[in-house]
C-alpha cells in the first residue's frame, strides 16, 4: 500500500496503478453487464414469442391499409374532393377508380375493400363485387358516366364519403366503433343508431359483472380469511389445503361440475325439485346466463381473494382485539374500528387482483354465460375468428388492455409486483 | 381445531362463534362441493349429468366405469393425452431455464432498470389471455407457427415463465451471499460454486416454478384453442370441445382424473414450501 500516505490531491490506485475510482467503476459496470446477461435470454425470448405478437395484433387497431393499398389512385383524388360540398367527385377520380379497379380485379383484391367497407355499411360487399365483375369492361371515358351505369351507388355522394374516410392508412375509426360512435363525413364524432349500439353496454356489463364477482368473493373470502388467520397455524394448514385445493384445479373442470351442477336436469334443480321447493316445470335456469357467469366465476376466483386477505390478517396481532374489547369496545365495534381498518391493504390487493382476472376472462363466460353473461373477451374471440373484423378486436382488445394496465399499477402501488406471492 | 372458548365468554359470544364457524363451513362446502361433485358422477351408468334413482339408492347398476373406459380407449383422447405431456413437458423446460437465468441475474445486486424488467417478464401472466391468444394467432400464422407443436410449446412457454421467474426470486431472497464468497475463498471456481452452493439451495423454488410452468401449460385453454390445431389438441382442448359440442360424461370422467392430479401437484407443492421454510428455520 504505497499510497497509504497519499496527500487528498493525489488519487488512489489500486495494484495495477489504476485510480480506485475508475477500477471501481468498471467492476461495478461489469458485474450490471454479468446481471443483464443472464436476464437477457429470458427478455428477447418473451419479447419475440409475446409482447412483439400482442403489439403487432394491437397495431391492427390504428393501421387501415385496405383503401389506400387496393384504390390508391383514388384515395389521391378523393384527398382534393370536398366531402361535405354534396357534390360528386369529378371525372378524374372515376378515372381513377376505373383504373384501379382494372388492377385488383386481376388478383380479385378488390373484394377485400368491399368486405373492410361493409362493416361501416352494410351493401358495400355487394356494390364492390358487381363493380370488379363489371367495371374493368369499361374501355373509355366519359368514365362517370359509365361507372354510374354498372351501379347506381356510384352516383350516392354517401359511398364516396365512405372511401374517402376510409381513405388514410391510419384510422381511429375502429376505435369510435369499439364505442359504438362514428364519425360523419364532415369529421364529427357521434353515437351509433340505438340499434347498433352494442360494445358500450358490453363493457358497462363487463366491469358490472366484474365488480359484482369481486364483491361476491370478498363477502365469502373474508370470513374464511379471518378464520384461518385467527385458528392455530396447524388447523389452518388443512383448512388452507381446501382452499388450495380448487386454485390447483383445472378451470375447465371447476366450469364442468358447475354445468352439471347449474343446468335444468342438473343436480342443484333436481334436489329441488325433490325436496318439492320447485315443480319439474319451474325448474330454475341458472346458467347459460349472467347468473350462471357470476356464481361459476365467484368459485373460480375465491382463491384469489383469500390467499391475500390471509397473508395480510396472519400479520395483526390478536393482541389488538383483545386490547380494544378490555378497554371496553363491543367485540362489533373493536372488530370495525380496529381489525378491519387492518385488513384494508389485503382487501385492495385481493380485490384488483380478482377484477383484473375477472375482466379478461373468457373460458367461462363463454361456456356457461350464453348471451346474457358473456365478457369483452368473447366480443374480441368472435372478431377474431367469425367475423374476422380484425382491426375492430384490435380496438377492443386495446381497451380491454388499457383498463387491465390501469388497474395493474394500482396493484402495484398497494401490494408491489416483487410481492406478489403464488400458492 | 377446536379452540376452547376461555369460560368467560358471554352465551351470545358463544352463540356467535359457532355460528361463525357454521358459516365458514358453509363457503368451505361451496369451495370444495363442486370438485367433489364430480367424483361420483363420473361413475354414472347412463350419460347423465346428474345423480339418478339409481345412484341415490347406491344400486350397483346405477353406477359404471363405462366413461373411464370410453376415456381410456378412445383414440382422440389419448391423443390429448400425449399432446398434453408432451407440449407442457418441452414448455416447462424452456420456461424453467430461461426463467431461473433470468431470476438469478435480477436478483444480484446492481441491476439496472430492475422494476421495468420485472414488469417486462411478468407481463405474460397480466395481460389478460385472450389479448395474447389473438396476438400469437396472428403473428405465428404469420410465421408458419400456428398448428404446429413448436408453437404451442413456445407459446405455453412464455406463458409459464413469470411463474418461475416469481418462484425463484422469492427463494432467492433469503439466499445469504456469503456462502458464495466462502466457495469462492475456499478455491471453487463459479461453475463449481453454482452447482454445489446454488442450485441446491434455490432448487425448492425452481422446483415449484417448474410445477407452476407445468400445471399452466397443462391447463391452458384459450392460447391452444387459437395457436393450436386438432392435431396439437391437449386434454383441455377436447374438454372444451367437448363442452360446446355433445356433452359426455367423459368429460367428467376426465375432470376426476385431473382433480387427482392437482391434488399430487399441490402435495408437492406444499412439502416444498415446508421445506424451503424449514431451512430458513420459520417455525411452521
Amino acid at each position: 500500500m504505497a499510497n497509504a500516505t497519499a496527500t487528498s490531491s493525489e488519487p488512489i490506485t489500486t495494484a495495477d496503478g489504476t485510480p480506485l475510482k475508475i477500477s471501481l467503476a468498471r467492476a461495478l459496470r461489469r458485474d450490471k453487464i454479468k446481471s443483464l446477461a443472464l436476464v437477457a435470454p429470458l427478455f428477447f425470448f418473451i419479447g419475440l414469442t409475446f409482447l412483439f405478437p400482442i403489439g403487432d395484433m394491437l397495431w391492427r387497431g390504428i393501421e387501415d391499409p385496405i383503401v389506400s393499398s387496393y384504390l390508391p389512385r383514388t384515395a389521391e383524388q378523393l384527398d382534393k374532393w370536398d366531402a361535405v360540398s354534396g357534390e360528386l367527385p369529378d371525372e378524374s377520380t372515376y378515372e381513377a377508380l376505373v383504373a384501379d379497379i382494372k388492377v385488383g380485379a386481376k388478383d380479385k383484391l378488390i373484394t377485400r375493400v368491399g368486405k373492410r367497407l361493409n362493416y361501416e355499411l352494410p351493401g358495400m360487399n355487394s356494390l364492390f363485387r358487381k363493380s370488379q365483375r363489371n367495371i374493368p369492361r369499361i374501355e373509355e371515358g366519359p368514365y362517370k358516366e359509365a361507372v354510374i351505369k354498372v351501379d347506381k351507388r356510384w352516383g350516392n355522394v354517401e359511398t364516396w364519403q365512405l372511401i374517402k374516410t376510409f381513405s388514410p392508412t391510419l384510422t381511429t375509426g375502429y376505435f369510435w366503433a369499439a364505442l359504438d360512435l362514428q364519425v360523419t363525413p364532415a369529421g364529427e364524432v357521434q353515437f351509433q343508431d340505438e340499434k347498433k349500439r352494442i360494445y358500450l353496454q358490453l363493457f358497462w356489463r363487463t366491469l358490472y359483472l366484474s365488480g359484482l364477482i369481486t364483491l361476491m368473493t370478498l363477502i365469502l373470502g373474508y370470513p374464511v380469511a379471518y378464520l384461518l388467520a385467527t385458528l392455530p397455524l396447524r388447523s389452518s394448514n388443512v383448512l388452507l389445503m381446501l382452499v388450495l385445493l380448487p386454485f390447483w384445479t383445472s378451470l375447465l373442470v371447476r366450469t364442468t361440475s358447475w354445468i352439471a351442477l347449474l343446468q335444468r336436469e342438473g343436480v342443484i334443480n333436481d334436489i329441488l325439485v325433490g325436496i318439492g321447493l320447485i315443480d319439474t316445470e319451474n325448474r330454475l335456469s341458472m346458467i347459460h346466463n349472467a347468473t350462471g357467469t357470476v356464481i361459476a366465476m365467484t368459485h373460480i376466483l375465491l382463491p384469489f381473494m383469500i390467499l391475500p386477505l390471509y397473508s395480510v390478517m396472519k400479520t395483526i396481532p390478536n393482541s389488538y382485539m383483545r386490547a380494544a374489547v378490555s378497554l371496553g369496545a363491543h367485540p362489533f365495534h373493536a372488530f370495525f374500528k380496529v381489525y378491519a381498518p387492518n385488513t384494508v391493504p389485503g382487501i385492495g390487493a385481493g380485490g384488483i387482483l380478482v377484477f383484473i382476472l375477472a375482466i379478461g376472462y373468457y373460458i367461462t363466460p363463454a361456456l356457461v354465460g350464453g348471451t346474457s353473461g358473456t365478457f369483452i373477451s368473447n366480443f374480441i374471440a368472435y372478431h377474431v375468428s367469425v367475423s374476422l373484423n380484425w382491426g375492430l378486436a384490435a380496438a377492443l382488445g386495446i381497451i380491454l388492455l388499457g383498463l387491465v394496465l390501469v388497474l395493474y399499477i394500482l396493484y402495484d402501488r398497494i401490494v408491489g409486483i416483487d410481492n406478489m406471492k403464488l400458492g | 381445531m377446536r379452540s376452547k372458548l376461555p369460560p368467560y365468554t358471554t352465551p351470545t359470544e358463544r352463540i356467535w362463534h359457532y355460528l361463525f364457524r357454521f358459516i365458514c363451513g358453509l363457503i368451505f362446502l361451496f369451495l370444495i362441493f363442486p370438485i367433489l361433485v364430480i367424483v361420483p358422477l363420473s361413475f354414472n351408468s347412463v350419460p347423465f349429468f346428474t345423480f339418478t334413482q339409481e345412484m341415490l339408492t347406491f344400486d350397483p347398476a346405477g353406477y359404471s366405469l363405462r366413461w373411464y373406459e370410453d376415456f381410456f380407449t378412445n383414440l382422440n383422447w389419448r391423443g390429448a393425452v400425449n399432446n398434453s405431456f408432451i407440449i407442457a413437458i418441452f414448455s416447462t423446460l424452456i420456461a424453467t431455464g430461461l426463467g431461473t437465468l433470468a431470476a438469478l441475474g435480477l436478483s444480484r445486486r446492481n441491476v439496472p432498470y430492475r422494476t421495468t424488467l420485472m414488469a417486462i417478464l411478468i407481463s405474460p401472466m397480466i395481460v389478460p389471455l385472450i389479448i395474447s391468444a389473438c396476438g400469437m394467432f396472428f403473428f405465428y400464422s404469420r410465421v408458419n407457427l400456428q398448428g404446429t407443436h413448436l408453437g404451442v410449446i413456445l407459446a405455453h412457454a412464455a406463458l409459464g415463465t413469470p411463474f418461475v421467474v416469481i418462484t425463484v426470486t422469492a427463494t432467492l431472497v433469503g439466499f445469504d451471499r456469503s456462502l458464495i464468497r466462502a466457495a469462492n475463498g475456499l478455491g471453487a471456481d463459479g461453475v463449481t460454486t453454482f452447482f454445489k452452493i446454488v442450485v441446491p439451495l434455490i432448487l425448492p423454488g425452481v422446483i415449484s416454478g417448474a410445477l407452476f410452468a407445468f400445471i399452466t401449460s397443462f391447463d391452458e385453454v384459450v392460447v391452444i384453442l387459437f395457436v393450436g390445431s386438432f392435431e396439437q389438441r391437449t386434454i383441455p382442448w377436447q374438454m372444451f370441445s367437448g363442452i360446446r359440442e355433445h356433452i359426455s360424461p367423459t368429460i367428467l370422467a376426465v375432470a376426476t382424473l385431473l382433480v387427482l392430479v392437482s391434488i399430487a401437484l399441490l402435495s408437492t407443492i406444499e412439502m416444498l414450501r415446508r421445506r424451503t421454510e424449514r431451512l430458513r428455520g420459520v417455525r411452521s
